[in-house]
């Protein structure tokens, strides 16, 4: 049977003059998925954030309704109440404390003590159970900081799940999972439902909503635009009550004929771990796609190429060897455009402007002195070209967000207009709208000559966004497959190790 | 300038009080003695400044100015070497002490507080060995030399207050810094690199180098100022020359403004700390509160200044907060 409990009546949200929600009506119903979608920056981490704990209503109350449909008021002053009554929200950003094993990090807050002493191995024990459920197989004991993002991402479901929650919220819970663990979170979601545990999920994959949601919340620009029904649920729909405009077509891809090769990679062997050597090519204005699953090296390759992390193996770039520092590759035309944006992209505390000219400053320099003139017309035109909302070059990056923070650090690295472009999950957490200005200011970059090296997690932007399509595996080049053939069955075939002959 | 609003409010706060109740503090002596001070400790400070911009710090300071400071009358007058190779051979000496510095921190990745920590002991332990522990001094002999910290230079219209010589290195390399680090690209991203290394370094950015070079800037600001301190004071103990001048500078930095996470520097915040510092110190003199209570007092003041810069920020958040729910 499916009941509400809770409510939120009116809610608001302002920011330093920024409306970010305002008048938002939800009802949370045991055993239900409640998606909330809408664009980059509608506000839908503002509201999770509000029904968690973690940010206060600016106007507005939530209500708590009990069995018998009596509802009263819930004033969450902390995150430390909203676990009490049995909330707990998953971050959009990983925030994960990295000197932590996963036991510690899981338990965080609710630790297995015995006179005072913690009890590690029931702790263990208990953090074990929980990575077995997100199908996580890894020692309780590992550090956090040393996890790939999507495991961690994992680590911090099990975490909100271990709190026992009555209402499990999760803020782009798969932005950073392949489509296997995907379905696995689903399918966990699922069961959870049937449960009696009321779920608020958010994600800028619809097929996702379409395939869990029992009811979805459309947000715009902070205002509810609508509230769907599962009958009444169509991508059309949504999408329209999302964006309010069509989305212009993608522009043709010309066909590159016998473009010279810009990229070489040969056989290059990452440190971690065992793996296989990998070898790759990348013509002038080629858009290569890496596919493979979580672990497949994707990260560990474009970081090599990009001179981070210790590599065997050569590299060349436009017929001469690639070499050095990231600093010494970057002069020569490299650009990297890091999968975890918090820890590797982003200079939070510092405004949007000096986030995207970063890499520019020593092009525009005179003498070593940066041109305050010239950084002013490249980010403003950054902001404009790339539909960075607010756009107001002042903005402190942290209050952005997720999908604008995304589109910074794209721009810092357009900005320089680079020979080779490496991309890990270039669109992860953003909207459908703002997935197509990044996908084109990409295909601007590859007409201009520059060779295009992206890894995603995400199947239908390989297929929408690469001319060839590369699938990992354990560290090697698994197969190839041409933009025309590949289809997500045949890519998902080569990403788990089998039927590579088959797919030649 | 806008958040030294506090810090200089502090400033003239002590200045007045130890005018009205202290003795001789309006005297052209003193305030040409307060000059000096805050010069020879803001180009320590400067120094340290950088470092803390990249989120390291620099314990071993106070120890090189004791090392060099030693070292230049010990050569001049034990060795009778020449100005003309003592001088240049202490500083390239002390820019090493921060390449090695540096490179034991970029290279080895030890941390920044261990590294400096082992140079505070290290560098005193030598000048008290290469001396014997022996006090040094210049026996009235360099005047010419000396007269780079000693000399005062006339102002027109002035008659007791001539300016001390030292202000004028201030001078060069406060400006130097302030330019660095606000117009030039390495300014800015040794900045980025202290607020946050791992994104500096995905961006392109040679961290590794920054980090270095912040840490050779400091030593070699240190051995400069320990040279000009012992042409000020003319001879020295090696047991106790320099003693805590690490954290005088280090304390002034964070009055100033200077994060001890990285990534926030500011020039005019560091000398208006020192200044402020050294006033202090004069006041607990002049108003007969006892030397022993010196360091009591700096520790308050310190502390009491950090965290109302701290409320302040807290408050001017929640105001904006406010505003925004309004
Ligand atoms: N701390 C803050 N200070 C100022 N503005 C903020 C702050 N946090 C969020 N905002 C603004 O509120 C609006 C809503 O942000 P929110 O993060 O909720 O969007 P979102 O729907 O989660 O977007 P995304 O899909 O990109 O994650 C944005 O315009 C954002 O810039
Ligand atoms: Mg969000």
């Amino acid at each position: 049977m499916v009941r509400t409990i809770l409510r939120t009546r009116g809610i608001g949200r302002r920011f330093a003059g920024v409306t970010a929600l305002d008048g938002i009506e939800a009802d949370v119903r045991a055993g239900e998925v409640l998606a909330i979608v809408g664009e980059n920056g509608a506000g839908k981490s503002t509201l999770l954030k509000i029904l968690s704990g973690v940010l206060a209503p600016s106007s507005g109350s939530i209500e708590e309704v009990d069995e018998h449909g009596h509802a009263h008021e819930l004033r969450l002053r902390s995150v430390a109440e909203a676990t009490q009554v049995g909330i707990a929200l998953v971050h959009q950003e990983l925030n994960l404390a990295e000197h932590l094993d996963l036991a510690g990090a899981i338990l965080l807050g609710r630790e297995h003590h015995r006179f005072g002493w913690l009890d590690l191995r029931s702790m263990h024990a208990e953090a074990a159970r929980w990575l077995a459920r997100v199908g996580l197989d890894l020692d309780p004991s590992t550090l956090c900081g040393s996890l790939p993002i999507a495991q961690r991402q994992l680590v911090e479901i099990a975490k909100a799940l271990s709190a026992n929650a009555r209402i499990l919220i999760l803020d782009e819970p798969t932005s950073s999972l392949s489509a296997r663990e995907t379905d696995r979170l689903l399918a966990m979601l699922d069961e959870l439902r049937r449960s009696g545990v009321a779920i608020v999920y958010v994600s800028h994959h619809l097929d996702e909503v379409l395939a869990i949601a029992d009811r979805a919340i459309v947000l715009r620009d902070g205002r509810m635009a609508g509230t769907l029904e599962r009958a009444s649920m169509d991508r059309a729909t949504i999408e329209r009550l999302m964006v309010g405009r069509d989305l212009p077509p993608t522009t043709a891809r010309p066909s590159l004929g016998a473009a010279p090769d810009r990229l070489v990679v040969d056989g290059v062997v990452t440190s971690h771990r065992r793996r296989r050597p990998a070898s790759l090519v990348v013509k002038r204005g080629e858009i290569v796609g890496l596919a493979g699953l979580v672990g497949a090296g994707r990260t560990e390759l474009l970081e090599a190429i990009a001179g981070l992390g210790h590599a065997s193996g050569t590299i060349m770039l436009d017929g001469r060897a690639l070499s050095g520092t990231m600093a010494q590759r970057v002069a020569r035309g490299l650009a990297i455009v890091p999968e975890d944006r918090a820890r590797h992209g982003l200079f939070t505390l510092d405004p949007v402007r000096t986030n995207v000219s970063m890499a520019w400053l020593p092009r525009g320099a005179h003498v070593g002195m940066v041109d305050h003139a010239g950084e002013r017309d490249l980010v403003d035109g950054m902001i404009t070209r790339l539909r960075l909302r607010p756009s107001d070059p002042a903005r402190r990056v942290q209050t952005l967000s997720g999908g604008n923070q995304q589109k910074t650090v794209l721009g810092r690295w357009l900005a320089v207009e680079p020979s080779v472009l490496l991309l890990d999950e270039p669109t992860r957490g953003v909207d459908v709208g703002a997935r197509h200005d990044i996908h084109e200011a990409i295909r601007a970059a590859a007409t201009t000559g520059c060779a295009v090296l992206f890894a995603s997690s995400d199947l239908e932007e390989v297929l929408l966004l690469a001319d060839r399509i590369l699938v990992m595996h354990d560290g090697a080049i698994a197969g190839e497959l041409a933009r025309e053939s590949a289809t997500e069955v045949a890519i998902m075939g080569l990403a788990t190790g089998g039927a590579l002959e088959a797919a030649r | 300038m806008r958040k030294h609003w506090g810090l200089l409010g502090i400033f003239l706060v002590v200045c007045i009080v130890t005018a009205l109740y202290g003795k001789n503090f309006l005297t052209a002596y003193n305030l040409m003695n307060l000059v000096q001070r805050t010069a020879l400790f803001s180009i320590l400070a400067l120094g340290v400044g950088f470092v803390i911009g990249t989120g390291g710090i620099d314990l071993s300071l106070g120890s090189v100015v004791c090392l060099v400071g030693i070292a230049v009358p010990w050569l001049l007058i034990e060795h009778g070497w020449s100005p003309w190779a003592v001088v240049p051979i202490v500083l390239a000496g002390s820019a090493l002490i921060g390449l090695g510095h540096g490179l034991l921190i970029t290279r080895l990745r030890l941390q920044p507080f261990l590294v400096t920590l082992c140079g505070l002991l290290l560098y005193r332990g030598i000048a008290r060995w290469m001396t014997g522990d022996q006090s040094q001094g210049f026996q009235g002999e360099f005047a010419e030399l000396r007269s780079i910290a000693v000399g005062r230079i006339p102002l027109p219209g002035l008659e007791a207050f001539r300016l001390p010589a030292t202000t004028i290195p201030l001078i060069v390399l406060a400006t130097v810094a302030a330019i660095f680090l606000t117009r030039t690209v390495w300014g800015r991203w040794l900045l980025a690199t202290g607020s946050n290394e791992s994104a500096a370094r995905y961006s392109g950015i040679p961290t590794a180098r920054l980090v270095t070079g912040a840490y050779v800037a400091c030593s070699l600001l240190a051995g400069l100022g320990g040279m000009l301190f012992i042409f000020d004071v003319g001879s020295a103990q090696p047991s106790d020359f320099g003693n805590f001048y690490e954290l005088y500078a280090i304390a002034a930095a964070v009055l100033g403004g200077c994060s001890l996470r990285g990534g926030s520097v500011s020039v005019v915040g560091i000398v208006l700390g020192t200044a402020t510092l050294q006033v202090l110190r004069n006041s607990i003199n002049l108003l007969g509160l006892g030397s022993q209570l010196e360091f009591a007092v700096i520790g308050a003041v310190l502390l009491a200044g950090v965290a109302a810069d701290e409320l302040v920020r807290r408050w001017h958040a929640a105001r904006l907060e406010r505003r925004g729910a309004g």
